[in-house]
Parts: structure tokens; C-alpha cells; sequence
């Protein structure tokens, strides 16, 4: 299992774009972290999740 | 109008008041901050007063009539350069704190040289997706600074839903989150105030020395 903003999910062997695919969160919006590294850009296609991962999706909002 | 108090005299003033050791880390930190709007440019007098050492102001816009809401300008400075008139008004309320203005966007290509020199880089933008770029670049590109960014602080929600989270050892968060400019009724000067108190509070305790954290 991997946990996801808190939420324990079954999805160990999915890669980042892949999770994020099927989600509403906008990628130019988003901020990744796993295990208490950031989670860059231009590996979200090779970063595959892993059993035990913990994973923060930042997301932001308009306003400043 | 009465003289500026001198360099020493504000300098001891603050020493009084958090103490040397405290005030060196401060007087020590540089800041830049992204976006002088809301958030921008309330973080950049917090600092300032603080007696953070040197702000890096970086904004492409000018005051508009309807800035003047929520964020530290005066309605006699409309149209001028937020970079310019924050640097006014920094220079009549802490008058020995360095400032350097940049009025230009920020993007990926003069990201790393306009924040070169800051130890802790404030996200205080207006669109999400250029709070995207701006903290993703710093986290990959310029992975030994700070970033301090912000997220949801629309609306007349709570006070106390605007928090500070930390995100990894570099990235902190402020906002509550979810209030998004679009919905409702935009921004109010409290409640921006909130989450830019926030973010400069992080700063401060950036700098500070280990045992004031």
C-alpha cells in the first residue's frame, strides 16, 4: 500500500504520471513529495511507488 | 518631519528587543520575495521590521486602485512600479535594511540568477500555476534554499484554518489550502495578512538560531 495525502491506496508498482493521470489534479498546479524528498518534474514518468511509500501531493490554489 | 533615528540607534533598539544573538541571525538572513502583492508585500514589512538584513523584491507590476484593498501601498503611489513603492515604503519604516529590486517576471530562464544570493526564497504569487514553477524550480534547481510558499487564503474563512505546514527539511506551506481566488469573494487584507504573518513568521525562525526554534 502506498499512503496519498494520508489515505492508504493499492497502487505499488504505478509510476507518479500514472497515479496523477487518473486524478483531477492539474500538473502545472502540483507539487510532489515521497518520503520526505520532492518528487521533480521530469521524473514523474520514471518514479515508480513502492510498498510503504508516503506521498504528499501539494496542490496549489489561486490568490496572493 | 522628524530625522531618521540612526543606524546604531535602531540597530541597539532591536538587539533590546530579541536580543544580539537572535537579532545577528537576523541582521545575517537575506530574503527574496516573489510576487509583491497581498502576500509579498506584507511578508516584506514584517522582515523588514524584524531587522532582516537584505529583501530581494521582485515584481514585473505596478500599483493598480484596486490593489490598495490588501496590500502595503498608498493610493498616492498608483502607478508606480510595486518594486519601487514597496521600496519607498520600506525605506520610511526600516531605513538601514538592504534592498534589492528586481522588476521583471520571474521565469525558469532568470529564476536562478535573481534568487542567487537569498537564503530563503518567499512564493508569494497570485496564478497556482506560477506557484508551481517557482517552487518546483527551487526544489530541483536550488535544492540548499528555503522556499516558503503559500496556498488558499480567499474568502472570509476562519483565521485559524490558515496554518503553517512543513513539507520536506526546505519546503514549508502556508494557506489553508483550498480557498481559491475564484470562488466567492476574493481576497481580504485579514486574511492575506494571516498567511503572509505566516510566511515571514517561517523565516524568522529559518534564520533564527537552532535554539529559538
Amino acid at each position: 500500500m502506498v499512503k496519498v495525502n494520508g489515505k492508504e491506496m493499492d497502487i505499488s508498482g504505478v509510476t507518479v504520471s500514472e497515479y496523477l493521470a487518473g486524478t483531477e489534479y492539474e500538473p502545472a498546479r502540483i507539487a510532489v513529495e515521497k518520503n520526505g524528498d520532492i518528487v521533480v518534474k521530469s521524473s514523474y514518468d520514471e518514479t515508480v511507488l513502492q510498498d510503504g511509500d508516503v506521498v504528499e501531493i501539494v496542490s496549489f490554489v489561486g490568490g496572493g | 518631519m522628524n530625522a531618521y533615528p540612526s543606524k546604531e540607534e535602531m540597530m541597539q533598539a532591536l538587539k533590546e528587543r530579541h536580543g544580539t544573538e537572535l537579532q545577528t541571525c537576523f541582521s545575517a538572513g537575506v530574503v527574496a520575495i516573489c510576487g509583491l502583492g497581498g502576500l509579498g508585500s506584507n511578508i516584506a514589512l514584517s522582515l523588514a521590521r524584524a531587522g532582516v538584513g537584505k529583501l530581494i523584491l521582485i515584481d514585473f507590476d505596478k500599483v493598480d486602485v484596486s490593489n490598495l484593498h490588501r496590500q502595503q501601498y498608498k493610493a498616492c503611489q498608483v502607478g508606480m512600479y510595486k518594486t519601487e513603492a514597496l521600496r519607498e515604503n520600506l525605506g520610511e519604516i526600516a531605513p538601514y535594511v538592504q534592498i534589492a529590486v528586481y522588476t521583471e517576471r520571474i521565469t525558469k530562464e532568470n529564476a536562478k540568477q535573481l534568487l542567487s544570493e537569498a537564503d530563503i526564497i518567499c512564493e508569494a504569487f497570485d496564478a497556482a500555476e506560477e506557484k508551481g514553477m517557482l517552487v518546483n524550480y527551487v526544489l530541483e534547481k536550488m535544492p540548499e534554499k528555503y522556499i516558503i510558499a503559500a496556498s488558499g487564503m480567499a474568502g472570509l474563512g476562519p483565521a485559524d484554518q490558515i496554518r503553517t505546514r512543513k513539507i520536506t527539511d526546505h519546503f514549508y506551506l502556508c494557506g489553508d489550502g483550498v480557498s481559491d481566488v475564484k470562488d466567492g469573494i476574493g481576497l481580504v487584507a485579514s486574511r492575506v495578512m494571516l498567511c503572509a504573518a505566516h510566511q515571514a513568521h517561517m523565516a524568522l525562525r529559518i534564520l533564527a538560531c537552532e535554539e529559538f526554534q
